[in-house]
């Protein structure tokens, strides 16, 4: 008979039912940017989610650790790492991101629950420093007559476009219209994806149902995705502009990564913390760096560097933000 | 009763309550077995001392073992016979204990304790009257009653509240003894009250239990009379609403400050069993040595709720109740959420005893931990507002002493903790090892 310590019934959850939830609410948009981008989002993101996992294998057996790649955690940081790459990059790409990713930022961190940064987000830093052409001139426009196949081969070079954020950035509104027709055309096209962006973070609606499912779940809390979005609707009103408060703050947050950063990335169990005002004050870091780069910094995006800039804020944030507890000893270190 | 329930305001969960497996049936007696194992360390504080010697005949209900010394309780015989032995016995906490064994005169007539007039009776004939029959906090902890209900003369104590919220799964030990005792119970709380001089008690029950907050309702509404204010308070249903200080906030809104004790704000707490022991003592003259406990789980031929002798080993329930089912996978002494597993069948029923689950491996969850993932979920649940899962970091890491400032010793244990963490890390165990490593 068994004897262990007490409780002796647990709930019914695991870090496997969790992960494979999160896999779960990330399909969509990766079934809806084949239509946008085509077949190859698909391979992509498979070749990244297979690195990712057989990383993780070979690191654990590496550092003579348990391996764990059924929890589903190196499923999400492959298609995680995925969706912030450009669709139409050379198939190496995300071999090269997953190393960085799960055997760098992740296990010699110490693992699950040790890392400091989020191992996607390293992964496309580290692709983003080392190919800044591969990674910055792959951005395709969306197809609107269901070739999937169009982007296939070696014709991809010549078709390459520049996402709205860029455009924003360096020619201003009107050029943006000018691109993508009027404003509500383009509300309409970013809430759904039809839009040039990295492969998995341009469907807007698609990406919020999955957040919201997780809310509803309670395997995360509205307090990072809702603070990282008003903080960067409210900055890029006031300050994103030609004077002040006159910024478009919608289409702020329908560009770029944004709701995918705070929905999926800024919430990362590890590299987030744990308390509702401390995940406030962490949301609020990210949206306001995001603006920060957007506006001033010298790339179009800015949501990777931003979170990754606040997860190592995190154990600080952690510290300060204790939970009240029932009844300390008097004199007691709270 | 409209209105949101009465409830503690941070952390708690909602294990499923596995009650309807006893909930609903009667208390039956078992019969006595050929030999009873009754230990004489069933409280906190030191062993008794033993007063009989080997080959003694006894009586059911005499004495047996004394407080030898300090914070103790008296221990007595459950059934009439010869004593086999004077030895040490298995323990499910303490490993090993002092304890006698005797052998029982199946002939002998059960002993009967006619009810006395216990009014009129001063403060200290009330309490010597509980002191000597030996009662303790049967709700668990098996703290003596005598001496908490004895508080200090500058403790200003104005409530009585009776625990009978019994919020650990599986168990139904306490809602049976409401529903088929009420009577003895209200009786019981009345003698508290003469005893603390005060007027004023609440009854928490938690709202799965129906039909025992009718019957206690019914039995306080028949009293009414000396100036006394009985009230049934319903509970929410929520684990660990029983706990002494999440269960004094829930009614009266107070708060037990970090290591004090109910008293410090004005509350005594006692369990509906043992206020139903305190009557038996005081109007009856009978000392507690018999008990009504929970046998369930799905790893027992029959579920059911029992009154047994103390010291009735478990291997005899089991016979009675048809013998263990297949798939049997873990022995608990108490709930599940706190209680403690056992290797053996071989250990008697003590005072303390609630309830003794059969588990199988589909009600019990053996899959191994894996690392902290940083949900946070443990501070969602943590009714202390604790950090468990720095804890469990710090001791893995071979840190338990510096555990202190996350609050390892303001725990109780309740188990929310481990409960909910999906990496079925063992949070208790983790903050045991901090008791013991940590400074104060």
């Amino acid at each position: 008979m068994t004897v262990s310590v007490s409780p002796h019934v647990k709930s019914g959850q695991s870090v496997e039912k969790i992960m494979w939830t999160v896999v779960a609410c990330l399909l969509p948009p990766l079934i809806l940017s084949i239509f946008i981008f085509g077949i190859q989002t698909l391979i992509i993101s498979i070749i990244s989610v297979a690195s990712c996992a057989a990383v993780e294998a070979i690191s654990q057996k590496l550092l003579h650790r348990p391996v764990t790649i059924k929890d589903g955690s190196a499923v999400i940081t492959g298609l995680l790492m995925a969706y912030v790459i450009p669709p139409g990059v050379p198939y190496w790409i995300p071999i090269l991101g997953a190393v960085m990713a799960i055997y760098v930022a992740k296990h010699l961190l110490g693992g699950i629950g040790f890392n400091i940064f989020n191992p996607a987000l390293i992964g496309r830093a580290f692709l983003m420093a080392t190919f800044p052409v591969a990674m910055t001139s792959a951005w395709l426009p969306p197809i609107r007559d269901g070739a999937i196949f169009r982007y296939m081969g070696p014709a991809v070079d010549a078709v390459t476009t520049a996402t709205p954020l860029y455009i924003l950035k360096h020619y201003g509104p009107s050029a943006l219209m000018e691109k993508f027709g009027s404003m509500p055309a383009i509300y309409g096209d970013f809430l759904v994806g039809w839009r040039p962006g990295c492969i998995g973070e341009t469907s807007a609606i698609l990406i919020l149902l999955g957040g919201l499912y997780l809310i509803y779940r309670r395997y995360i809390t509205w307090h990072i995705p809702v603070s990282v979005i008003v903080t960067v609707a409210l900055l890029t009103w006031a300050f994103g502009g030609k004077t002040l408060f006159t910024g478009n703050p919608l289409l702020a947050v329908l560009s770029g990564g944004l709701m995918l950063g705070a929905f999926f990335m800024a919430t990362d169990y590890v590299t987030s913390p744990s308390q509702a005002t401390a995940k406030l004050i962490f949301g609020a870091g990210v949206g306001a760096l995001t603006v920060l780069i957007r506006l001033k910094g010298g790339y179009p995006e800015g949501v990777c560097y931003a979170i990754l800039l606040m997860n190592p804020v995190v154990p600080a944030l952690e510290e300060w933000f204790r939970p009240r507890r029932f009844a300390p000893q008097k004199g007691a270190q709270q | 009763m409209n209105g949101p329930l009465l409830t503690f305001p941070k952390g708690g969960i909602h294990p499923p309550e596995s009650k309807t497996l006893t909930g609903h049936l009667p208390v039956e007696t078992v019969p006595i077995p050929r030999e009873v194992e009754i230990l004489l360390s069933q409280h906190f504080g030191t062993s008794c001392k033993p007063v009989v010697k080997k080959k003694d005949l006894i009586n059911e209900g005499d004495l047996i073992g004394e407080v030898a010394k300090g914070l103790g309780a008296s221990v007595h015989a459950s059934v009439t016979g010869k004593v086999k032995n004077i030895a040490t016995s298995a323990h499910p906490v303490s490993v090993s204990v002092p304890s006698i064994i005797l052998e029982t005169d199946q002939e002998a007539e059960p002993r009967e304790w006619p009810a006395s007039n216990w009014r009129g009776l001063s403060r200290d004939q009330l309490l010597e009257r509980v002191k000597r029959a030996g009662i303790v906090g049967i709700g668990g902890a098996g703290f003596p009653t005598h001496v908490k209900l004895s508080p200090p003369p500058e403790a200003k104590v104005d409530t009585l509240i009776l625990n009978g919220a019994e919020c650990e799964p599986y168990l139904t030990t306490d809602h049976r003894l409401m529903v088929e005792h009420p009577e003895e119970i209200i009786e019981g709380a009345e003698i508290i009250l003469h005893i603390l001089g005060i007027t004023r008690c609440h009854i928490g029950i938690e709202a799965n239990k129906p039909d025992a907050i009718d019957a206690l309702r019914k039995a306080a509404a028949g009293l009414a009379s000396d100036g006394l204010t009985i009230s049934v308070d319903p509970v929410q249903v929520k684990y660990p609403q029983g706990s002494e200080k999440q269960l004094i906030e829930s009614i009266t809104g107070r708060r037990v400050p970090g290591f004090g004790l109910p008293f410090d704000v004005g509350t005594l707490v006692q369990n509906v069993g043992t206020t139903k022991a305190i009557y038996d003592a005081v109007a009856l003259g009978k000392p507690l040595y018999e008990k009504i406990i929970t046998i369930s789980g799905k790893g027992i031929a029959r579920q059911a709720n029992l009154l047994v002798k103390i010291g009735t080993r478990l291997s005899d329930i089991v016979a009675f109740l048809g013998g263990t089912g297949p798939g049997l996978a873990k022995v608990v002494m108490g709930g599940p959420m706190m209680g403690f597993a056992i290797p053996t069948l071989d250990i008697p029923v003590t005072k303390t005893t609630s309830g003794v689950l059969f588990l199988t491996e589909e009600e019990i969850d053996t899959r191994p931990h894996g690392q902290c993932i940083r949900c946070g979920w443990c501070l969602d649940v943590c009714p202390m507002g604790l950090s468990p899962n720095e804890i469990g970091v710090y001791v893995e890491a071979g840190r338990p002493e510096d555990t202190s400032r996350f609050g390892v010793f303001e725990c109780f244990e309740c188990g929310c903790c481990a409960y909910t963490c999906p990496a079925k890390r063992p949070l208790v165990q983790f903050i045991r090892l901090g008791k013991m490593k940590a400074k104060k």
